[in-house]
């Protein structure tokens, strides 16, 4: 179903929200944080996207992989794990 | 909302039942203040809704909800114990964190609700969907049939490029494969927030449990440091 015609439910989406879109998810990236956001085109941006979201998974592929040894370590739970909540609810 | 019955969180010890009540009465109190912050964040920009995600407070719920879950597949995985099951447990960890991720988003948006939907379908179906969308993620390649474009026209970027870019994006974020362009570029700006929260918790989880230097609180690394005394610290 390859139409160019706008669906009927959602109005035609305007460019302009597009950009914004794009420039604010270029204000999340490292990358392109530090440059004037008028440079990046959205094709690198969505690149940079992809990427970004790419090495988080990584990220958080690995520091499951940590967490999972760790957990296999710990033998008694209770007084740690209760200083950790202490810690973290403060 | 019905997310949150999802979660399996019946079997814990008495003592743990105990600290779970009064844990969750503190947590109650913790989500009631991030709700109420994003409630007023949403009324004003819609920028603000990816403040919530850097506040300390939600950093504290995830955490908090997060090492429960851990527990839980600590205790899971301890009846049939074999050191070959470290992948396959990291894979444990990483759908709890995902999960609890999801849980914590309070089911605001498009990627929460795929992550908790796909939970369920695959705890009842047992089919492999997850497990493709995860294969697809790791290699990275885009298999795509058509750039089935576009509800949408875009005048001056309506290059094949971009589009192409766009769908690899939607299948990277979790529940966005067909979606259209803003609801995708949207649903990645929340979803990059809860990521970076995500990766930040359990860091500092990581650290604290390998009994690392703690820098988040002043007093955790004096308590910490008498724990690692009495026992020999871990040998990774």
């Amino acid at each position: 179903m390859s139409n160019r015609r706008p669906a009927s439910s959602t109005p035609r989406i305007t460019d302009e929200q597009i950009i914004e879109l794009v420039s604010k998810l270029q204000q999340l990236l490292p990358e392109l944080r530090n440059r004037r956001s008028n440079k990046a085109s959205a094709s690198k941006v969505l690149q940079e996207t992809c990427n970004y979201v790419r090495s988080l998974h990584k990220e958080v592929d690995d520091l499951s992989d940590r967490l999972s040894q760790l957990l296999s370590t710990i033998d008694n739970d209770s007084p740690q794990a209760s200083i950790i909540r202490s810690l973290i609810n403060q | 909302m019905a997310s949150s019955t999802l979660i399996p969180n019946p079997v814990t010890n008495n003592a743990d039942r105990a600290r779970d009540s009064s844990k969750r009465r503190k947590r109650k109190k913790i989500q009631r203040q991030s709700s109420g912050n994003g409630r007023d964040q949403n009324l004003n920009n819609n920028n603000d809704q990816i403040t919530p995600w850097k506040s300390e407070v939600q950093q504290q719920v995830y955490s908090s909800k997060l090492l429960q879950a851990l527990r839980q597949v600590r205790h899971g995985s301890v009846s049939g114990t074999s050191p070959t099951k470290s992948p396959r447990r990291g894979r444990a960890v990483r759908e709890a964190a995902d999960r609890v991720l999801a849980v914590t988003a309070k089911g605001r948006t498009r990627w929460s609700r795929a992550i908790l939907t796909n939970k369920l379908k695959l705890k009842f179906m047992k089919s492999n969907r997850r497990q493709r969308g995860m294969v697809a993620t790791a290699t990275g390649n885009s298999r795509l049939k058509k750039p089935r474009v576009s509800i949408l026209r875009l005048k001056t970027k309506n290059l094949q490029a971009v589009q192409r870019k766009a769908r690899v994006l939607g299948r990277l974020v979790p529940g966005c494969r067909k979606q259209p362009l803003p609801v995708v570029l949207e649903e990645a700006t929340d979803y990059i927030a809860a990521l970076e929260m995500q990766v930040k918790a359990m860091a500092a989880l990581a650290d604290l449990l390998s009994g690392g230097s703690s820098s988040t609180s002043s007093a955790g690394a004096g308590n910490l440091g008498q724990l690692s005394f009495s026992r020999p610290p871990p040998s990774l």
